[in-house]
């Protein structure tokens, strides 16, 4: 109860967004800012492990959408942040799919984006104070 | 390069989802490992089961 009053008056000072942006940008930022170690360095290793499992199975990052399916997997890889950044700047992961782990990595790749976003929106949820 | 098997990728994904699940749609830490399990549980239990029906139904 306490904790929950503490967030409410947590939510009335700052940019409210400021987790939600952090979470989506570096996985796990957001419940940091909110000084929630743990459930930070959870959400950490697991997006950053499940998004480097998948460029290590060779997937593919999106980079353009020519149809309706190259359109959503690029909208979940871009819930990576700067992680789908760096990917891309770095060239890294497959350009075509062409083993059956590279098809794995590459929905590794856009889960872990799509885990990210729902990461993102929790410490958004904690921020302001709909769940403590 | 990483080659994992079908099942070890997965144990995997199921292991990296379960967390984030865990942590996202419950409060209490209690709550949250359980849940964790609780899905984790689910992912590989149902991959093993509908394995068996379609390994059955290509027979």
């Amino acid at each position: 109860m306490a904790t929950a009053q503490n967030n409410v008056a947590a939510a009335d000072k700052g940019f409210v967004y400021l987790p939600l942006i952090a979470g989506w940008l570096v996985p796990g930022a957001g419940h940091f800012l909110l000084r929630k170690w743990g459930r930070g360095t959870l959400v950490a290793v697991s997006i950053v492990g499940m998004f480097a499992l998948g460029i290590a199975m060779q997937g593919k990052i999106y980079s353009s959408a020519h149809d309706v399916l190259e359109m959503l997997g690029l909208a979940g890889d871009l819930g990576n942040g700067l992680l789908f950044v760096l990917g891309r700047m770095l060239n890294l992961g497959a350009d075509q799919v062409q083993v059956t782990t590279a098809d794995y990595g590459k929905v590794f790749i856009v889960v872990s984006g799509l885990l990210n976003v729902i990461s993102a929106v929790d410490a958004h949820n904690l921020r302001t104070g709909r769940k403590s | 390069m990483l080659h994992p098997s079908h099942f070890s990728a997965l144990v995997l994904f199921a292991l990296f989802a379960s967390i984030i699940f865990g942590i996202t749609q419950r409060e209490t830490p209690r709550r949250m490992l359980h849940y964790g399990i609780y899905c984790f549980v689910l992912f590989v239990g149902s991959a093993i089961v509908l394995s068996w029906v379609m390994f059955l139904i290509a027979r």
